[in-house]
């Protein structure tokens, strides 16, 4: 039953997200933190850590879900359930329903969506500064993060690998000083 | 056989993309050189097909990808191949994590990725509110859509309605407004 349960929370994430990896945390939150299958940290470390390893991020974290409440089986459900979806709609298109897509009512459905996704957004985002802003160093990594990213354009992937390197070094500092 | 170089081609893909479903582009680029399965200019069509149907974007190019070249099975395999590589390496991390998580290293190494993390996800929503802004056009459309981005920003806050319900209400204010 609770594989059933993984299987359709993440069908159903499968199929109301729009845009990737980022868009689908509201979805996420609401289904799993909610329930709780997991704590809001653990989904931010799952991102983390499903930003610097081989494949798709939201693949990824909808693995680490699904093998942390039910083992091997339990990520094979989540995998199944957040791919099957994308499986039917793509195949529906491919094999001709192009025109529905082309559509003008479609497109303005999604537009009106890509407005929806950043307002579900920010709730969480202030909710995931107020946790993981503990000290000074941490503010000192958010900046420079942002900076990096920001202003210099670089890779999420490096910004997680040097993130975790000051994390380290930050830790250490602290303790020698106390 | 057509379908194991498929899979096989796609298990790659899995493997050496890191990041977003925006990291596979430059390996499918490199698949239309290699084999006929498509072309350049419907490389380009995926991209923006993928770009507006629920579902990772990843998932949702190879699942194109596949069915373009050997139909729904072919379809089938391509995302099988695709996401593989992430159920091994997830697996593989999550017990490392189970049995360290308790150390200090790892510890410090999580408290410094949560801010940046944090920070992409902020970017992201700029990002995608910067599109939205593109996209409209005229003054008063611009208008508009501030408004009705406070409203459901209110609406967010002061509810802790399903995401589900908002993407249709946003689907259909999209409708509506044009």
């Amino acid at each position: 039953m609770i594989y059933f349960q993984l299987f359709w929370s993440f069908f159903k994430i499968g199929l109301f997200t729009f845009g990737g990896g980022y868009a689908m945390l509201p979805m996420l939150q609401k289904e799993l933190v909610c329930r709780g299958w997991t704590t809001d940290d653990e989904l931010m470390d799952y991102y983390a850590i499903g930003q610097v390893t081989p494949g798709i991020i939201a693949i990824n974290v909808s693995t680490f879900v699904g093998y942390k409440i039910k083992g091997i089986v339990g990520a094979l459900c989540t995998m199944v359930g957040i791919v099957m979806p994308s499986i039917i709609i793509i195949s529906l298109l491919a094999t001709g329903l192009t025109y529905v897509w082309d559509n003008s009512v479609v497109q303005h459905a999604f537009k009106g969506i890509r407005l929806v996704i950043p307002a579900l957004l920010l709730p969480i985002i202030i909710k995931m500064l107020k946790k993981s802003l503990v000290d000074l160093g941490a503010v000192c990594i958010l900046i420079l993060a942002f900076i990096a990213n920001f202003c210099f354009g670089l890779s999420p992937i490096l910004i997680v690998l040097g993130a975790g390197c000051l994390g380290v070094l930050f830790s250490r500092f602290k303790r020698k000083k106390v | 056989m057509i379908y194991l170089i498929l899979f096989w081609e796609f298990f790659k893909v899995g493997l050496f993309a890191v990041g977003g479903g925006l990291a596979t582009i430059p390996f499918l680029y490199n698949l239309s050189e290699k084999f006929n399965w498509f072309s350049v200019s419907e490389l380009t069509n995926m991209i923006a097909v993928s770009e507006s149907t629920p579902g990772p974007l990843g998932v949702n190019m190879a699942t194109y990808a596949g069915i373009q070249t050997h139909g729904f099975l072919g379809g089938v395999t391509a995302t099988f191949g695709l996401v593989l590589p992430s159920l091994f390496v997830i697996i593989v991390i999550s017990r490392f994590l189970n049995k360290f998580k308790e150390n200090q290293i790892i510890k410090s190494i999580f408290y410094g990725l949560r801010p940046a993390v944090a920070v992409m996800i902020c970017i992201f929503l700029v990002a995608l509110l910067s599109v939205v802004l593109k996209e409209t056009q005229g003054i008063y459309h611009i208008i508009i859509s501030i408004i009705l981005f406070l409203c459901y920003l209110g609406l967010v806050f002061r509810f802790k309605w399903h995401p589900i319900f908002f993407i249709i209400l946003g689907a259909f204010m999209g409708i509506l407004l044009e």
